[in-house]
């Protein structure tokens, strides 16, 4: 620790960190512009001036750039010096020289960080009259709106799109005055990432091209805490809504997950929230009726004594499937994983909860200094997680090249020059390439099966005890040598894995090479992807395979099935098993169906009960680390729209069961799961309880600022209608409450005074960069069990041999149509993958074929019609078809496949 | 000895000598001298001695800089050398006298500085325009490479140096040294963040010193007649000899060696310019290239080396000079000059990519007659806030040099423009 004295107040605060960071850390207002907590200072903008003293003598000082001066014990500082503010003045007076007059016009006023650092100088009257340069803005695809005229050249968008996020379109261009930032030719930005350049760019060059479509300024915005539902690994969000629709996404910093930054999929999915193909009203085959009528309809089955069976689902909350599974009791509860996934994902949580190897979160990922993946395609299967393991691999040399001639690791652009293509280990094994290859020290592209032979082989390298692999190639003998090595080296592990490669072995052998060095007493990480919101939490829960539930329907042991939120021809349309009705019966019409969903199916058959998303309901999500998340609901609607599991707890109060009685609020819910589940025990702690108070108040959802309360419902009453109360949370659906900086779980949106912009964060953190004030969401509910005895895994799959004239079709994913929901938003809809069979170039050729020439796959039980798209990744032997696009939902995949052209 | 070594084999209007004609000269034998009879840090120590301080503007004690240079088995390779001969300092015109009169003293220089700080490669990073340069330096480089004198096992020494001549795209900036890197790796020519410095972190990352062609062509001087006949050369406490430049409307605009420190402002300009055109007088001069305060009548018997030249209140810079006369406009002088840092500015920071061209923007307003009162002060305040320290790198307080001596030494001039609402010389 140091002790630095800032205009004649000592502050303590990290000995070498930079001035800048260690005055915002404590609290004090220093403008910037360039530098940023995670993409660290290059000194360019010169906005965070302050002025040092040699010592006491000194009067005169020196003015320093605050971002690139390392913090030394008894530093003397001002940021008041006039010479100081003078010249911070008049850094935004050049800055403002060139930059548009039209705040209110732009879509960043009221957010802009510009704005907020031009009243934290105080320049405020514009000298110059001399006419503005001007640009011209480029079309960046449906996310991103460019107006290149508002720069103010920071250089923030390179650098977090290339330097940090390895995007290779974006680029700056031009020099002096002139320089401009932008594509060589107008285009959709190639990042997975871009959105965050909403949030990296101080002003209105880069912003939120979905919001512009229906445009609300942030203190208009009714704001939440909330958790993405696009994929597993439960990244934090601020979602924002108004007159009923929600307008957008944006990050909300956890420590100890997302931090900075969100994957496009979560910031532009949104949009199925507003979506046309919304259910609104509770319907019973089709015809709309009253909610009580519904929730009777159902209890009446249950009563009845009707053999009820429930279908649950990854993507619907904790809470929804408890409900679920308590209403039709936990035998007939049935996961809504297709048998595969079931499998596997009672298979990682088994790994998790009774292995040696700690699962880590996020922010640990980054620490890692070693990394294995294995079978995963990241940037589309945990697109967040591609981006923390692209910062991972600096961390070596970091330590062993920039440290080492002095340089701190916030001083990037002088870290980057020194350390140059350094990268610290990364192997990635997996069927396919991906876009974190380039980020790899190595990488394998293989059949699932040798996929985990190279893993069991690793771990066998690793570890005398864990059986050997035999017949391994030349390559992958030296591959697993210098993985091995590698990992053995390290000081923080990691090994990542997961579903993607639908292969229990892949799974196994990833826990093996974890294992392998945690039985030596070194501690290695491993993490698995989870595909859905919830997975996690649903595995934990237990209960049997659709396919079993199926099975029960085919044998007439059912009556009535009570769907939540599962689209079932996903997971078991293709061959059959499951029928395309939606309904994932056998089309038999004597089965009667509640259908609970937040979208409607094609058929309306049964009873329909509208389903809140995460945006109108409260919920507990459990992301693949195993954290519990608390998503708070966002805005109240008028249409019949409730949480799944208040449907199903009125209709078990409806049935007269008495434990749900007591059910009415979120809290009763989560208690209920906690009390009856052991590994749901801590789950109470996820959020304060909804009778909690802030100095005696609820916490506001919308800004003070918020406007039009009064007007807004003018047209349909002038009497404004009292706020709805909210029993699930300690807050309200107006303006009014505690306007103090409330607890982390809590926090609807990021606002200071003078800090309008998502910069306010620094106000909400402990330190710049560190926890929050008060704690990091989330309650990890799954630890490694201690002194567990080690039993490795030792089934070691068969080389994978190629067969003539037939290609084993591995499953690909993508970021942009794998996910159900996010697809319905227009933005993402218009980038999404379309069906395609995916070839090796060789093989294309060898059948005549070329990229695009529709051709023909037959598969055991079907054959599907598709594109072909060339992919040189693939490995010999093998072909790839997306899982989860389209009439492509429900296939079994890896499977073997003829294919032949048209 | 000779008193000029680095022009002593220049025949201006001919061909610069060849390999054979340079040896004749006693050409190549610094190299072999240092090569086979001294050891790396025995030619730092006495380039140390000799007190060589850069050439290329700033005057840094070149033997200071080679000694960051990590030496020995464990010290990160390649390292390199590399010679900045982007020389577009306006007015500056010394470099190309050099390169173009003499390239094999700059190649001999750099594979002397080469083994003095072991680099494994070396580059000459040569200006856009200077083709002719380009030329001869590559003759002379591939005679060197077929002589043995670079390439593996240099004279036999088991010294190795590969020698590339790279020919810059044409930016200002990249006579900024880490501007200079960053364009070679086929970056944007920005600077580096400073520390760590080249000699430390530098091309891809590796050791690397950067000096400028006139340094680099003392060293096989330095080598060849010792370290007390080189601090003889000159007329102050530094070592050797410096290439003064004149340019403006003198009789005689030209380049001459003399001892470094051994003439003055007057003198450059009455002596060896042949003083004024036509009856002109001389209000000042920018001592040190476009980039340098200037120097008026009461400096004019200030000696020229750096300490004297920086107590007169400017730079000794490049060394050559740029005469302003009593008929021209000193305000479209300066507009000129900040126009042209104005357009070289990389665009990295704030107050050099915005504050220059304001700055054009004021000057060019007050030449034109759209002058106000409130620009003088704008202007000065821009003097300032652009001064050392403000900036990312070195070049807008150079740039804004030439304006604050103006607004000192020609305010009037300055004063006329606004109130008359003209340029009174035209």
């Amino acid at each position: 620790m140091a002790t630095i004295h800032v205009d004649g107040k000592a502050y303590q605060t990290r000995d070498g960190e930079n001035l800048l960071d260690a005055c915002l850390s404590v609290g004090l207002n220093i403008p910037y512009f360039c530098w940023h907590p995670v993409l660290g200072s290059v000194g360019a903008c010169r906005q965070c001036a302050v002025k040092v003293f040699k010592d006491a003598e000194d009067k005169r000082g020196m003015i320093v750039m605050s971002c690139m001066t390392p913090v030394k014990d008894g530093m003397l500082v001002s940021i008041d010096d006039p010479d100081a503010r003078r010249f911070r003045a008049q850094i935004i007076e050049w800055l403002m020289l060139n930059h548009p007059h039209d705040c209110p016009v732009c879509d960043e006023g009221g957010e802009c960080h510009l704005q907020d650092m031009t009243a934290m100088t105080g320049h405020d009257y514009r000298r110059t009259r001399f006419p503005k340069r001007t640009h011209r803005n480029q079309d960046l695809g449906p996310f991103i709106n460019h107006e290149m005229n508002r720069c103010i050249q920071c250089y923030r968008c390179v650098r977090f799109y290339r330097d940090y996020a390895g995007g290779r379109d974006l680029d700056v261009f031009g020099v002096h005055d002139r320089v401009y930032f932008g594509r060589q030719a107008d285009g959709a930005l190639e990042s997975e990432f871009s959105g965050n350049l909403v949030e990296v760019c101080p002003t209105g060059v880069f912003t939120d091209k979905t919001l512009k479509q229906h445009y609300t300024r942030k203190w208009d915005l009714q704001m939440a805490p909330s958790v993405c539902v696009h994929c597993g690994l439960g990244c934090n969000t601020t979602p924002g809504e108004r007159y009923g629709t929600l307008r957008r996404i944006v990050n909300r910093y956890n420590p100890e997950v997302n931090r900075y930054f969100l994957c496009d999929r979560g910031r532009f999915g949104y949009e199925f929230v507003n979506s046309e193909h919304r259910l609104r009203r509770t319907l019973v085959d089709n015809e709309p009726v009253e909610r009580s009528e519904a929730i009777r309809r159902v209890a009446d089955m249950v009563k009845a004594g009707k053999r009820v069976i429930g279908i649950g689902s990854p993507r619907a909350s904790l809470e929804s499937n408890f409900a679920l599974r308590q209403l039709v009791g936990p035998d007939r509860f049935y996961q809504g994983f297709g048998e595969d996934e079931r499998r596997l994902m009672a298979k990682i949580v088994d790994i998790l909860r009774n292995g040696p190897a700690r699962t880590p979160s996020l922010a640990d990922m980054e620490k890692a200094d070693a990394v294995l993946v294995l079978g995963e395609d990241l940037t589309n299967s945990a697109p967040r997680m591609a981006l923390a393991l692209r910062q991972a691999v600096r961390n070596k040399p970091m330590k062993e090249i920039a440290a080492k001639v002095g340089i701190p690791e916030w001083s990037d652009a002088a870290a980057r020059t020194a350390i140059q293509d350094a990268k610290g280990p990364l192997f990635i094994v997996a069927p396919t390439g991906g876009k974190l290859d380039d980020a790899a020290m190595a990488t394998l592209r293989c059949a699932p099966n040798d996929a985990a032979r190279v893993g069991f082989a690793v771990a066998h390298a690793l570890n005398e005890k864990v059986p050997a692999v035999e017949g391994l190639g030349e390559e992958q003998r030296a591959l697993v040598e210098a993985i091995a090595q590698a990992l053995r080296e390290a000081k923080r592990p990691l090994v990542v894995s997961g579903p993607s490669c639908n292969s229990e072995d892949v799974v196994e052998a990833a826990a093996n090479v974890a294992w392998a060095l945690c039985e030596q007493g070194k501690p290695c990480e491993l993490s698995y992807v989870a595909h859905e919101c919830n997975s996690i939490g649903l595995a934990l829960l237990g209960g049997g395979a659709l396919e079993e539930a199926t099975a029960a329907i085919d044998a007439g042991q059912v009556e009535a099935v009570v769907i939540l939120e599962n689209d079932l021809r996903r997971r078991v349309g293709q061959d059959g098993r499951g029928g395309r009705s939606g309904h994932g019966g056998s089309g038999n019409d004597s089965i009667a169906f509640v259908l609970l969903d937040c979208l409607a199916g094609e058929e309306k058959r049964g009873v329909y009960l509208p389903a809140a998303t995460f945006a109108e309901g409260d919920g507990i999500l459990i992301n693949n680390e195993g954290r519990a998340q608390r998503f708070v609901q966002v805005f109240t609607t008028d249409d019949d729209i409730q949480e799944s599991w208040r449907w199903l707890v009125d209709v078990m109060v409806a049935c007269g069961r008495s434990e749900a009685a007591a059910w009415r609020t979120h809290d009763d819910i989560v208690a209920a799961i906690a009390q009856s589940i052991d590994v749901f025990g801590p789950i109470p702690r996820t959020a304060p309880s909804a009778d909690y108070r802030f100095a005696g108040q609820r916490i506001p959802r919308e800004p003070h600022r918020y406007s039009g309360r009064t007007a807004m419902r003018a047209h349909v009453n002038v009497s404004e209608p009292k706020p709805p109360e909210d029993v699930d949370a300690p807050m309200t659906f107006t303006m009014e409450g505690a306007q103090t900086k409330p607890d982390a779980e809590l926090t609807p949106f990021f606002w200071s005074p003078g800090w309008n912009s998502i910069q306010a964060l620094n106000k909400f953190q402990e330190e710049i960069g560190g926890p929050l004030r008060g704690g990091s969401p989330g309650v990890r509910l799954i630890e490694p069990r201690e002194n567990a005895t080690v039993c490795f895994f030792d089934r070691i799959p068969p080389a994978f041999q190629t067969r003539a004239g037939e290609w084993l079709i591995v499953p690909t994913r993508h970021i942009f149509g794998s996910e159900e929901l996010s697809v319905l938003s227009p933005a993402i809809a218009e980038l999404k993958t379309r069906s395609h069979v995916g070839m090796r170039p060789e093989d294309a050729e060898t059948l005549g074929l070329k990229e695009g020439d529709e051709v023909r796959v037959e598969l055991a039980e079907d054959q599907v019609s598709l594109r072909l798209q060339i992919r040189p990744d693939l490995p010999r032997g093998c072909a790839s078809m997306p899982q989860f696009l389209q009439h492509l939902a429900g296939l079994t995949l890896p499977q073997w496949a003829k294919i032949k052209g048209k | 000895m000779t008193t000029t070594p680095l022009t002593q084999n220049i025949r201006p209007g001919r061909e610069p000598l060849s390999l054979k004609e340079y040896e004749a000269a006693g050409g190549y034998q610094a190299l072999r001298k240092a090569i086979k009879e001294l050891s790396p840090t025995d030619v730092q120590t006495m380039v140390k001695d000799a007190r060589l301080l850069g050439r290329g503007g700033a005057g840094f004690p070149t033997g200071l800089k080679w000694s960051f240079v990590p030496m020995g088995p464990d010290a990160p390779r390649p390292k390199y050398l590399l010679c900045n001969a982007d020389e577009m300092e306006p007015g500056t015109f010394k470099d190309r006298l050099l390169i173009e009169g003499d390239p094999h003293q700059l190649v001999e220089g750099m594979i002397v500085a080469s083994y003095a700080i072991q680099a494994d490669v070396a580059f000459i990073f040569l200006r856009a325009q200077y083709d002719r340069g380009a030329e001869r330096l590559r003759r002379a480089i591939a005679e060197a490479y077929s002589a043995g004198y670079l390439g593996k096992n240099i004279l036999g020494t088991g010294f190795c140096l590969e020698l590339q001549m790279h020919e810059s795209a044409g930016r200002y900036i990249c006579g900024e040294e880490t501007a200079l890197l960053n364009s070679l790796e086929g970056r944007r020519a920005i600077p580096r963040t400073k520390p760590p410095f080249p000699p430390v972190v530098g091309l891809w990352g590796k050791p690397t010193v950067v000096q400028n062609v006139e340094t680099i062509c003392n060293v096989p001087h330095i080598v060849n007649g010792g370290v007390s006949w080189y601090r003889a050369l000159s007329r102050c406490e530094d070592g050797g000899t410096k290439i003064y430049g004149v340019s403006g409307k003198v009789n005689r605009p030209g380049a001459w060696e003399l001892p470094l420190g051994g003439v003055t402002v007057r003198q450059l300009i009455e002596e060896r310019a042949g003083g004024m055109r036509d009856g002109l007088k001389c209000r000042g001069v920018l001592p040190g290239g476009a980039s340098t305060d200037f120097l008026v009548e009461q400096h004019f018997d200030t000696p020229m080396d750096f300490k004297s030249v920086a107590k007169a209140g400017s730079r000794l810079g490049t060394g050559t000079m740029i005469v302003l006369d009593d008929q021209t406009c000193p305000v479209g002088m300066v507009l000129n000059l900040t126009h042209f840092f104005a357009t070289e500015s990389c665009g990295w920071c704030t107050p050099c990519r915005e504050g220059l061209p304001y700055m054009e923007n004021m000057l060019r307003a007050i030449e034109e007659g759209r002058g106000e009162e409130r620009d003088l002060a704008a202007l000065e305040e821009h003097c300032r806030w652009l001064g050392p320290g403000m900036t990312f790198c070195p070049l807008a307080p150079g740039a804004v040099e030439p304006v604050q001596s103006a607004l000192k030494y020609f305010r009037d001039d300055f004063e006329r423009h606004v109130r008359e609402k003209r340029c009174p010389w035209r």
